[in-house]
């Protein structure tokens, strides 16, 4: 709760009371309206259609179904998927870490443009960002030609997809540490230094537990976005089968050939994926907000 | 989920920390973190934004500008206007009603209401996209009926506009919610006291109020609807001059080769990424600023 209610702690009776009462006389307008919209407007654009994905594939039989979702194919888009998606978060945690870190403590030339750019991947659209990555890192591309005669190649490969998701996330873990570096005392490192501690020992055992639930944050986020991605990595990729191949590139695949239901049972099992991230993601902030003392 | 695309109001914190042998690492380690942080940077921000404007002057301006003047290029625009035109404002009245029900009131399953509008965010684009065929698709629930009225919504442009709400739904709400939350409801209950109808509290209290946060959420929810690529692609069908969006129309012109107009065209979109940026700074600067000021004044 933001404000202090001076006399909730002198008499808990009190706050029952007062919270019954405004159940029974709401003193604004507008209840029943804006929940009732609220309520509508989401299941008719959100819910309703997103239950389709579900109602379609319980039109499957099991078999059916697990022959879709474990086909050596679509097995391989899984791995590809969630391998790079997972090594994206983890670079993105890293040097999200120390780009937030340069950020909050330092001054350099050019740090409020730094600033406004690390947000550019929310605001860039994604076929934009996919075809710029693939000019830079193409063999004959600005990257790519000096990183071809040393045997590495990123375009068209699974360090491609690598590239565009790590391109996609980088704002997430930046923007999750940033608020809350931002709000730690320096009485802290004073304490922890006076008493003798070195300066690694206050970022281990100081810094790093207040800032860890900001940084699993943001590597879950940049993860789920990175999961469902599609726009920045189609270009990149190559999409070659069992190389280079994304989930969500399967369904459209599945899409064009009118398999709809194969389409529709690998989409299920995306959701049901995001639907847990998006629960461990909650509870995450919500461990974030009661750690720091923020809102949110 | 929108924990990231939230207001940031932060002031340049760097002196409180600088100069203070306690908070400030060797020069060694800082100008190491200096030139990681920086140099990840760069090469994954800085260098494809530079490369998209390289490469669409790559070929002069003359074929810059046919590019960006061709019919389909023209109709491309005119479609991601519309589209933008129609997502915004709906999402707009919905976030300011979303926000007005939970802030303002308390009631059962607040909680899984606030995850459930988080939900379009933690979803692929494809899906979004997905969605849509099942329900409006030649094989979909309402398939037989809109082909025996005529009504065209997917491979059409009602289709590319439903995709566009659903992927822009949760940015206003979550914007408004917890500004909202934290500005509580004492003034509006003062007004609605001293006699305000509904609409003149939220017109005379509220919005003043909320003014900057719904500002950013309309920026962000703007920039994501022009520039959405997976979802409408689904729903599209790659009709060139009749379903086809900006972001589509670069994906046409790339796929055929004509790598410097798809550039000139993306172009375009990173100039509105740039613009939008821009504005959302502006928009953080003037919301801290008043922050600042109400808070002076309550001192």
């Amino acid at each position: 709760m933001p404000y202090f209610t001076p006399g909730a702690a002198a008499c808990p009776d009190c706050l029952e009371k007062t919270k019954s009462t405004r159940k029974a006389f709401r003193v604004l307008p507008g209840f029943n309206l804006t929940l009732g919209y609220t309520l509508g407007y989401l299941s008719l654009l959100i819910l309703i259609p997103l239950s389709a994905v579900f109602l379609k594939t319980f039109e499957m039989s099991w078999e059916q179904f697990i022959g879709v979702v474990s086909a050596p194919q679509v097995v391989a888009t899984y791995r590809l998927s969630f391998g790079a998606s997972l090594l994206a978060a983890a670079i993105n945690t890293v040097f999200g870490l120390l780009l937030a870190w340069a950020l909050v403590r330092y001054s350099f030339p050019g740090k409020k443009l730094v600033d406004a750019l690390v947000d550019l991947p929310f605001a860039l659209p994604t076929a934009v960002a996919g075809i710029a990555l693939t000019a830079l890192y193409a063999g004959n591309g600005w990257l790519g030609q000096y990183l071809e005669p040393l045997g590495i190649k990123v375009a068209f490969t699974p360090l491609g997809v690598l590239v565009a998701l790590v391109f996609i996330g980088l704002p997430f873990v930046v923007r999750t540490v940033q608020p809350i570096l931002e709000d730690l005392d320096t009485e802290l490192e004073e304490a922890a230094s006076s008493l003798g501690a070195r300066r690694w020992q206050i970022f281990r055992y100081v810094i790093l537990p207040i800032l860890l639930p900001a940084l699993l944050t943001g590597f879950a986020l940049a993860f789920a976005r990175a999961v469902g991605e599609y726009g920045s990595v189609i270009f990149i990729a190559g999409n070659l089968p069992f190389v280079s191949e994304i989930t969500p590139l399967m369904i459209i695949t599945k899409l064009e050939q009118y398999d709809y239901r194969g389409a529709t049972a690998i989409a299920s099992v995306m959701l049901l994926f995001s639907f847990a991230l998006l629960l461990l993601i909650n509870s995450l902030q919500a461990l974030t907000a009661r750690r720091t003392g923020r809102d949110r | 989920m929108a924990g990231a695309t939230s207001m940031h109001l932060g002031a340049d914190h760097a002196a409180r920390f600088e100069g203070r042998a306690a908070t400030s690492e060797t020069p060694l380690v800082k100008w190491t973190i200096l030139a990681l942080a920086l140099g990840f940077f760069t090469l994954f921000l800085l260098l494809p934004l530079v490369a998209v404007f390289v490469e669409a002057l790559r070929k002069g301006w003359e074929t810059y500008l046919t590019a960006l003047t061709d019919p389909d290029a023209w109709s491309a625009i005119q479609l991601t206007l519309l589209a933008a035109a129609i997502a915004v404002p709906l999402n707009l009245v919905f976030g300011i009603a979303a926000a007005w029900a939970i802030a303002k009131f308390e009631f059962r399953g607040k909680q899984i209401l606030i995850t459930l509008i988080d939900l379009p965010f933690s979803v692929s684009p494809v899906i979004a996209g997905l969605v849509f065929v099942l329900v409006f698709g030649a094989q979909g629930w309402f398939g037989s009926w809109l082909s025996t009225h005529d009504i065209r919504v997917i491979f059409a442009v009602p289709g590319i506009v439903l995709a566009t709400v659903f992927v822009t739904f949760p940015f206003v709400a979550r914007e408004l919610i917890p500004l909202m939350q934290a500005q509580g409801k004492d003034e509006e209950e003062a007004a609605v006291v001293l006699g305000a109808r509904g609409w003149q509290v939220f017109w005379h209290v509220t919005l003043p109020n909320i003014k900057w946060g719904l500002m950013y959420g309309v920026i962000l929810t703007n920039a994501r609807a022009m520039g959405e690529f997976g979802a409408v692609s689904v729903v599209s069908g790659h009709i060139r001059g009749q379903t086809n969006t900006l972001p589509l129309h670069v994906e046409i012109l790339y796929n055929e080769y004509l790598f410097s107009a798809a550039f000139a065209v993306a172009s375009l979109l990173a100039l509105l990424a740039l613009v939008t940026l821009v504005i959302k700074n502006w928009v953080e600067h003037q919301a801290a600023r008043a922050y600042r000021e109400t808070r002076e004044s309550a001192s």
